[in-house]
């Protein structure tokens, strides 16, 4: 890539940073550039987000319809999914699935709701909670 | 010692080895530390599974550029891992009390200053911190343009953040840094190395072996959910993009490398058209990302043939590359 043609496109997926580039410059020598931003990069990540997002919006309802644990409203809200919090928590996935149910979590072990809270970084009251939200 | 500069970077793992090996005394550039530790390659793996896609990697393995800097180079460097908490955070200040510039990695997730866009459960950060006042870190984030400062609460969830890659508080320092190192022996030994792991991959799923599994299964989206198929084309280019590589999955990196290790051999032409040829590559692979970025925003059906093929002619193309490479005899 030349120092010409490096995307300046101001992506709002930068926010506001700037990403080095190793680029050529008029002579062909390697110098580093700084891009705003390119199009294509945004397209992806919004997509990404995006998906992250809707989960969060559908576990919202389940949540708030009784139909899954306020757990599961906040794996999705911290960006998490079964895979990463089986992983983060050493728990198996089965075994979380059926946290997922509102009377199993009622009666959760204090030790296990312990570790939900520190890998999901909410407090004990938070998780038990489902907190007002507009989407 | 001088005081320490942070320098923006386009790669944390490599930024943060350059940064520190400069600090230390001995210059050497991202592009140079990326290169000598082999740090370029490809790899699909299906079965491991990142966000719910499959992960696609443009260069090798966490931690492995610190490791093989250390091994190539020579250089006496501490990696310190921490069983509790407590030990991790007192470590740690006991350190930037002696006047240490330390390395460490961390999830991305949980670090304040990054902000939301970039957020991610991503175990494998690297980052430097330099210096603590009035319980304020301050960290040279090697892909921020500039310093920023963390809480102690921030930066201790980040570093010990459980699950794949967990980072165990991880703490690095050099040692004893010679300040001259001839790197024409490391230079030959990693561009030969680099060639052949590329070329003749023993497993389907790395090097060019892994960029035609990969065709493969964009060829075989059309059958599948189409949802799917699009977050599956998005998720390639994104890890392509993983924080500031110019949607070239570290390849423009390389090329630079070779430019300047070409120039350590005394203008050596078939490193500097191996350069040409990587830069090209490059190129190629930004093209690539943008025809999915037009496909996955367009409403008409997806062209998977094409796109496969497409990858497939890069494949080539990087192949060229490394077959050139290996033409370098010194």
């Amino acid at each position: 890539m030349d120092i010409d043609s490096v995307p300046q496109d101001n992506s709002s997926t930068y926010a506001n940073m700037k990403k080095a580039l190793y680029v050529k410059d008029k002579n062909g020598k390697v110098t580093t550039a700084a891009s705003t931003g390119w199009e294509v990069e945004e397209t992806v990540t919004k997509q990404a987000l995006e998906d992250i997002n809707e989960h969060i919006k559908e576990a919202y309802q389940e949540v708030k319809s009784k139909k899954k644990s306020t757990l599961y409203y906040h794996m999705y809200r911290q960006r998490m999914d079964l895979t990463l919090l089986s992983q983060a928590t050493g728990f198996f996935k089965w075994r979380i699935k059926r946290d997922f149910e509102p009377k199993v979590f009622a009666k959760i072990k204090e030790s296990r709701l312990k570790e939900y809270c520190e890998v999901l970084g909410v407090s004990p009251k938070e998780i038990k909670e489902l907190p007002d939200e507009q989407f | 010692m001088s005081s320490f500069k942070h320098t923006h970077h386009a790669h944390c793992e490599s930024g943060v080895m350059s940064s520190l090996l400069s600090y230390h005394g001995l210059k050497i550039s991202e592009p140079m530390v990326f290169g000598i530790s082999g740090a370029i390659n490809f790899a699909y793996i299906p079965f491991v599974k990142m966000g719910g896609m499959p992960l696609v990697a443009y260069r090798s393995l966490p931690k492995a550029i610190i490791k093989s800097i250390k091994k190539n180079l020579k250089i006496k460097m501490k990696m310190e891992t921490f069983s509790s908490v407590k030990k991790g955070e007192k470590r740690l200040d006991e350190l930037l009390k002696q006047g240490r510039v330390v390395g460490a990695q961390g999830s991305m997730y949980w670090l304040e200053y990054v902000p939301d866009e970039l957020s991610f459960h991503f175990n494998a950060h690297n980052f430097i911190i330099y210096k603590k006042e009035k319980e304020r870190y301050f960290i040279s984030d090697p892909v921020f343009a500039e310093a920023v400062t963390c809480s102690k609460d921030s930066l201790t969830k980040s570093r010990f953040s459980k699950g794949a890659m967990a980072p165990k508080g991880l703490l690095y320092y050099p040692l004893e840094v010679p300040n001259d190192i001839d790197l024409k022996p490391v230079i030959i030994k990693s561009i030969k190395k680099t060639a052949k792991n590329m070329l003749k991959t023993p497993v389907p799923i790395a090097g060019l072996r892994g960029m035609k599994y990969l065709a493969k299964s964009i060829k075989k989206l059309r059958l599948g959910d189409k949802k799917y198929a699009k977050l599956f084309l998005g998720n390639i280019v994104r890890m392509q993009e993983e924080i500031g590589t110019g949607g070239a999955g570290f390849r423009f990196m390389y090329a630079s490398f070779l430019q300047e290790a070409s120039e350590i051999f005394g203008k050596d032409r078939v490193l500097l058209e191996a350069s040409d040829m990587m830069f090209e590559v490059g190129d190629s692979w930004r093209e690539f990302a943008l025809v999915i970025a037009k496909a996955i925003k367009s409403k008409k059906e997806i062209d998977y043939q094409m796109i496969s093929d497409m990858l497939l002619k890069i494949c080539d193309e990087e192949k060229k590359v490394y077959e050139k490479l290996l033409e370098f005899k010194k």
